[in-house]
């Protein structure tokens, strides 16, 4: 019998004991896994490579404020920018006021709009049909599945932020990586409806020549408009998305603290599953070094043991998470912070701590177990 | 009959070592549990101790928010002459045209920026809502660029003292004073005199909102129905109550992530407490036997060891709780869904909070508990005897 075979056999004499153990540090590292994806899709995707070339630009004060239309051809003048256009959040019901049926609606320029985002996929006679038609609007793929909407369908969204109420008919239906869950409709249809919203925008988004201009042309930009009755602020797409998630509150404490309470759970499980296998194991260790294994030997047959059980555990664990977060992902909700798949990189995170947490948790057994005299080991009675 | 309990515990002190690591594993559930469970109560207990039942909120048709209302100022007079408004201390109708913005504030602590809500009000719009007290300072005067600022605001921004300045809109403004909000919405905003802010932001000539105060709560409903049905207004009045019950949706995304994490948690463990659980009946399987052979019966034998496991849970129980104490009262702040601000509010170790961390450790030790115990009162006597 080989080490590493004699290593698995051990791990899993006592099936049930073995088994429990894998589950309950399974579980565990599926949360961690799943909150390090949260991480990973809040503070580290950078979305498509085209959103970080693009800024996003919003009155000073708050997203609350309208900026003047006219800042957009001044905006273009910017050395670096390629593309812009206005982007108006909408706020719009549709169907009742239930927070399950409610998605983002922006009012922007036709025209231009592919300009600038261009990772949004569409056919171009789509693209062509909603150019003509004022009423257009253009639905994200995801949605279009959630409300069996098709082309030539008319939807009407209920003004809350703007006394009107608009009916639009889908011209397109566009597919996007991250799924951005919105549909875009003609800007000018609110502004002829809403005298306030009147030559207003939104927000305008800007293309920038490339990464290495955007921060430049944010500096332009919102000096260009520093001493103006509407100062902007201007960042990129994703230091913009972030304020959002900042919002949330400390999202980041939170999740930190939970991380640590999971992988805490983990280590006591895991250290209290080795110290009964290896305290009932007390005359086998003595047999083995009467057989002539070192200390060292004994102390990492143990060791190995722990890391092994844990190991399967965070693999299930990592899996069931990738499995979970696939399954939310299909299910056509719309949600606000749609979650990144579970990347290579989180499971081999999720695996390293499990190994870690194995490892430590058989560390103070095993080596009390190697340390035993073998007279005092053989006449223990377990 | 019953095995005595104090066997159970006794058991339990006999194997220190593998109780406390358990219940260590079940009091950090708890904690989560807890601390999740506070986070929700607490945001709930902001918005709804926010509404003041005598008073009704008036916004344009079809608004959802104060934020996104506005209406023209020349409807504020018609308001404020419908019948069934009380006095205020000039025994005019008490009433309040408000304007609401949102502003952004970077954090004291330098995690970010925040948007807050600024509401600029009528001098009747602080006597109609009794409950928030003035702490330090006094009251912003009309007609200057004076703010008072709720504490939380105080204690998490910075430029929030009385004295400084705050900087927003077309300039400066004074911080003259600090309310205490009770714990309410109002607890996230900053309060000035409407005609400035409205004219700092270019927003003359209207009111994102108005407040009235009715004499009593029979009032207020029939107040309300007045608002909403004048053809001539389309405006809309709210209960205060309702408006801010409607908006406890903010928990939402907290309460998802809350109850996913807490339910994985707890089911890793119930696993752990079975591992327990099954370790100390195969310890004790000749003891069990003996139990047997003096008469003790198969359910009593079932119910002690389900005991045992409910108890080291319960123990989990009060450790997680007593790790969590020093978080009661802490305050943190989320953004509110529907007026796109930061609510502040304080995590709540309610007695509700601590009951139901207590029945869901109850719960684990339970569901861990079973299947050993069930295991320990089917054994047979002559083999366990023979181990």
């Amino acid at each position: 019998m080989t080490l590493s075979s004699f290593i698995v056999k051990n791990a899993f004499r006592n099936k049930r004991r073995s088994m429990l153990t894998v589950l309950s540090i399974g579980f565990s590292l599926l949360l961690l896994t799943l909150m390090m994806t949260l991480w990973r899709t809040f503070y580290m995707d950078n979305g498509s490579a085209e959103s970080s070339e693009r800024l996003v630009v919003r009155h000073k004060v708050s997203l609350t404020f309208a900026l003047p239309g006219y800042y957009r051809e001044k905006i273009r003048a910017v050395p670096g920018v390629v593309g812009v256009v206005p982007v108006s959040w909408f706020g719009g019901l549709y169907k009742d006021d239930k927070p399950e049926n409610f998605f983002a609606q922006f009012g922007t320029d036709p025209d231009e709009f592919f300009k600038v985002y261009r990772d949004i996929t569409i056919s171009p006679e789509e693209v062509k049909e909603w150019q003509r038609d004022r009423q257009g609007v253009i639905v994200d793929s995801t949605l279009a599945k959630k409300y069996k909407w098709k082309l030539g369908d008319r939807i009407v969204l209920k003004g809350t932020i703007y006394p009107v109420d608009l009916e639009l008919n889908i011209r397109g239906i566009f597919t996007s990586q991250p799924d951005d869950q919105s549909v875009y409709f003609n800007t000018k249809y609110v502004e002829e409806s809403v005298d306030f919203f009147k030559g207003k925008a939104g927000t305008f988004g800007i293309l920038a020549d490339n990464p290495q201009d955007v921060s430049k042309i944010s500096v332009a930009v919102d000096d260009m408009f520093h001493n103006s009755p509407q100062p902007t602020k201007t960042e990129s797409e994703k230091a913009f998305g972030l304020e959002f998630v900042a919002m949330l509150g400390n999202v980041k404490a939170f999740i930190l603290s939970i991380c640590s309470a999971v992988v805490f759970a983990t280590l006591l499980v895991s250290a209290n599953t080795m110290a009964m296998s290896i305290r009932e194991r007390t005359r086998e260790v003595a047999v083995l070094k009467t057989l002539g294994f070192t200390r060292a030997t004994v102390l990492v047959l143990f060791v190995a043991e722990a890391a092994t059980i844990a190991l399967i555990g965070g693999m299930l664990g990592a899996l069931g998470a990738a499995g979970l977060i696939h399954l939310a992902a299909s299910k056509t909700s719309a949600n606000f912070f749609p979650l990144s798949p579970v990347s290579a990189g989180t499971i081999a995170l999720s695996m390293f701590v499990a190994a870690i947490v194995g490892f430590l948790s058989a560390v103070v057994p095993s080596y009390r177990a190697s340390q035993t005299n073998i007279v005092e080991g053989l006449r223990h009675i377990g | 009959m019953a095995i005595p309990i104090s066997y159970n515990i006794r058991n339990l002190r006999l194997r220190k070592g593998l109780t406390i690591m358990t219940a260590l594993g079940i009091a950090l559930t708890v904690t989560t549990a807890i601390f999740l469970m506070a986070l929700l109560t607490g945001l709930q207990r902001a918005f709804v101790s926010s509404g003041d039942p005598l008073n009704v909120l008036v916004l344009r048709k079809g608004s959802e928010a104060e934020l996104s209302g506005g209406f023209d100022a020349a409807n504020f007079p018609t308001l404020k002459n419908l019948p069934g408004i009380a006095k205020d201390s000039h025994g005019e109708p008490m009433a309040s045209g408000e304007w609401v913005v949102v502003i952004v504030l970077p954090r004291k602590d330098g995690t970010g920026e925040v948007n807050v809500t600024v509401r600029g009000m009528m001098p009747d719009g602080l006597e109609l809502r009794p409950k928030v007290k003035l702490v330090s300072g006094r009251w912003f005067t009309p007609g200057q660029r004076e703010v008072v600022v709720s504490q939380s605001i105080n204690k998490r921004f910075s430029q929030a003292n009385i004295g400084d300045s705050m900087q927003f809109g077309k300039g400066p403004w004074k911080v003259v004073g600090i309310f205490d909000a009770g714990g309410s919405a109002y607890e996230s905003e900053i309060w000035g005199d409407v005609n400035q802010m409205a004219s700092d932001f270019d927003r003359q000539g209207g009111f994102s909102s108005a407040y009235l105060r009715a004499t009593d709560p029979v009032a207020a409903q029939a107040l309300k129905n007045r608002v909403s049905d004048d053809q001539r207004l389309k405006l809309e009045g709210v209960l205060e109550p309702d408006y801010y019950a409607k908006q406890t949706s903010s928990g939402t995304p907290i309460k998802i992530i809350g109850w996913t994490v807490a339910i994985i948690m707890a089911i890793g463990s119930s696993f752990a407490a079975m591992n327990t659980m099954y370790a100390a009946v195969a310890y004790r399987s000749r003891e069990i036997a003996t139990l047997r052979v003096i008469g003790f019966s198969r359910p009593s034998i079932l119910t002690s060891f389900v005991f045992e496991s409910v108890l080291l849970s319960l123990l989990g129980a009060v450790v997680g709780i007593i790790l969590m104490l020093p978080f009661n009262g802490m305050t943190t702040g989320t953004s509110n869904a529907v007026t796109f601000s930061e609510v502040v509010f304080s995590l709540r170790m309610t007695t509700q909070v601590l009951g139901a961390a207590i029945v869901f450790a109850l719960i684990m030790g339970l569901f861990g508990g079973i299947a050993p115990a069930w295991q320990a009162a089917r054994r047979d006597i002559l083999s366990a005897l023979r181990d």
